[in-house]
């Protein structure tokens, strides 16, 4: 796995809200399916971080970021919509 | 602090509602005390009204007068042009930002970096306002406009729930917020935001006018609140932003006795020998060059020679011309411009429209603070607007002097007849003293003459006066008034010519007969003198005869004594000399 591969992903949540759960339960799943093996995925949650919603742009919630591959994305929502998801990610369906 | 009327003052305590004051001129006025405190405010208007400059002096003065820290949001402009942009109005932001009362956030949303993928909301950004809020302690909330979310996100449905939440959440955060919304076809908002923010609805406005544009605030809604209806209008200049209400608190200024002079000692003659009343306003009108500018200068030039401040509003000369022509009768102006007593303001009328000339006029008198104000000429407000604007500008620059006890003194170009003279206006009945100064042509010359046409609460004098410049200023003649009505200029000096040559003549005669006189008792002097040496004379040939016949009596008395002798002799001793006396005597 090389950096060029490796997918770093970030989501933004506001505590244990409905939505965040779906989100993340939404996130790992496609992760699994499509990157697996190659992605990270940090959970950042606003509410302990209040700060990092200022730094990292964040609106919406849940907000999920691409970091790694360039160029930043940015996908918000609970990711219920996977093909929309894979569209932002920019990942081929395997 | 805020200048209510009493009345007003109740009924806002009765309502409960508490106001956080704006810090701009006049707005604080008209909502009777400022915004609705703890409550979100509606700010919308069309694309270059002066939004954001108005959402951040609320911020700004909030800082700095009230001691009420501010969290800006801004969705359009960067933090970076922000404080640039504010920077002409000399707000600090840095400052304020670095000692912590003052926080930007900037929320940037690029469309074309997000993908929507099922259920979301806002939390984040109520998240992010809350720890801005907290972390300097906001009582102040300005939203730049959040309408911009509308153009970045494809779920208005989330969108619009969510800033109704929004706006309930700032609403028990306690915090007073300006929320901003561009002006939209057929409602106040693109989005319709004034269905949310419904407490208080400010609506701003540029409209142009006959090329001209002015800036007008109105407060559409004020929920349990009294407000100012109308529409006001405001100004943006480097002082910041003022509204200037339109209505005056109503004919209750204080009536002065203290006397001003004119500055012209002749016209004080006329006044009751005083001038005119403190805090009055006077019209000087006249044709063109009838001497209007000259007697304003005369007026501005006493004001500073008493150590007061005195404005000059200059509407058609340069503040230089007007120095340099004014030194041609002896008044020097730049010295008072230069002790600061003095302040020009010369602005073409056409610069801007006339409430913003109102308002700009009405700052400068609130911060140079004169006694005495000079427009010279009103009339050249004719071409910023049409007439009833210009009266009602006039009305109420009129009433701002006087409930400030300010004198003004108005130049009017007019007035053709002193019969018919009335001002485009009609203004003339707002005024005190009314001056007019007419040229009257006759013999193929024009002469300036000065009429009094009223001046009100004194005896003044009713007698038209000539009008001369001299190089030591205005000067008035008294008027020659003969069988042909009165004579000025020329006639007048030919008039006192002939007076002079009739008074001349009258003394020649008087002299002519006195000399004669003196020349008649000369005579009967030389008369009597002459009379005198005859009567000396003829006493002298008197004392004479008188003498002679003495002497003729001795010698008769001899020559008998001497006969006597000789005939004794003869008897004894006979001489033949003898006979020869007897025959003498």
């Amino acid at each position: 796995m090389t950096e060029q591969d490796g997918y770093n992903l970030r989501l933004y949540v506001a505590g244990q809200t409905p939505k965040s759960i779906a989100a993340l339960a939404n996130l790992t799943k496609l992760c699994e399916k499509h990157l697996a093996g190659r992605y990270t995925v940090e959970v950042i949650d606003l509410m302990k971080e209040p700060a990092l919603a200022q730094r990292d742009q964040i609106v919406a919630i849940p907000t999920l970021i691409r970091h790694l591959p360039e160029p930043l994305k940015r996908i918000i929502g609970d990711l219920s919509n996977a093909e929309k998801v894979l569209v932002g990610l920019d990942i081929q369906p395997t | 602090m805020i200048p209510n009327p009493v009345l007003r003052e109740e009924r806002v305590d009765l309502s409960g509602i508490e106001k956080a004051p704006t810090g701009i001129t006049g707005l604080d006025e008209i909502t009777y005390g400022g915004l609705p405190r703890g409550r979100p405010t509606l700010l919308c208007g069309a694309a270059g009204c002066g939004k954001t400059l108005f959402a951040m002096t609320f911020l700004y003065q909030g800082a700095v007068e009230f001691q009420e820290p501010g969290v800006f949001v801004a969705f359009e402009e960067h933090p970076k042009d922000l404080i640039i942009n504010v920077g002409s109005l000399h707000y600090d932001i840095q400052k304020l930002i670095a000692d912590k009362i003052l926080a930007i956030d900037h929320i940037q949303i690029d469309r074309n970096s997000i993908q929507e993928s099922g259920d979301y909301d806002l939390e984040a950004l109520f998240i992010r306002l809350g720890f801005a809020i907290d972390s300097i302690g906001a009582k102040r909330v300005v939203i730049d406009t959040i309408e911009t979310l509308f153009g970045a996100l494809d779920n208005h449905a989330v969108l619009r729930s969510e800033l109704r939440r929004l706006f309930e959440w700032l609403k028990q955060k306690g915090v007073t917020a300006i929320i901003t919304g561009e002006r939209g076809d057929g409602g106040l908002t693109r989005h319709g935001l004034e269905e949310y923010v419904a407490d208080c609805v400010i609506l701003l406005d540029n409209r142009v006018q006959d090329q001209l544009s002015t800036r007008r605030l109105r407060i559409v809604k004020y929920r349990g609140s009294a407000h100012g209806t109308n529409e006001y209008p405001f100004i943006i200049n480097e002082q910041g932003i003022t509204v200037m209400p339109i209505t005056s608190s109503g004919l209750a200024h204080d009536a002065s006795t203290e006397r001003v002079s004119s500055g012209i000692p002749d016209l004080d003659e006329m006044l009751e020998g005083k001038g005119y009343y403190r805090g009055s306003s006077i019209l000087v009108s006249g044709m063109a060059g009838a001497g209007k500018s000259t007697m304003a200068a005369h007026f501005a030039d006493f004001i500073c020679g008493s150590g007061e401040r005195c404005i000059y509003f200059a509407m058609e000369e340069s503040p230089q011309q007007i120095v340099r022509n004014m030194r041609s009768i002896g008044l020097d102006l730049q010295k008072w411009v230069n002790k600061g007593l003095l302040s020009f303001s010369a602005r073409r009328p056409n610069l801007y429209g006339l409430e913003t000339h109102l308002a700009a006029m009405h700052r400068e008198v609130r911060d140079f603070d004169p006694t005495a104000v000079v427009i010279d000429p009103m009339s050249a407000l004719m071409s910023a607007g049409i007439a009833s604007d210009v009266h009602s500008m006039i009305l109420r620059l009129v009433d701002y002097l006087k409930a400030r006890g300010t004198t003004a003194l108005f130049t009017n170009l007019g007035g053709v007849k002193a019969e018919s003279a009335t001002t485009e206006m009609q203004i003339s009945s707002l005024m005190d003293t009314w001056l007019l100064l007419y040229n009257r042509e006759s013999n193929g010359e024009h002469n300036r003459e000065l009429y009094l046409l009223k001046s009100r609460g004194m005896a003044h004098s009713n007698q038209v006066r000539e009008f001369v410049m001299t190089s030591d200023g205005i000067q008035l003649r008294e008027a020659y008034i003969g069988p042909d009505g009165v004579l000025t200029g020329s006639a007048r000096l030919a008039q006192e010519a002939k007076d002079k040559a009739n008074k001349l003549l009258r003394q020649q005669e008087i002299e002519r007969r006195s000399r004669e006189l003196d020349r008649r008792q000369r005579e009967i002097a030389a008369q009597i003198e002459s009379l005198k040496a005859q009567l000396a004379s003829e006493e002298a040939e008197a004392a004479a005869l008188n003498q002679e016949g003495a002497a003729r009596e001795d010698q008769l008395t001899a020559d008998r004594t001497a006969m006597s002798d000789s005939r004794s002799s003869s008897r004894e001793d006979v001489t033949p000399l003898k006979p020869t006396a007897r025959m003498n005597g």
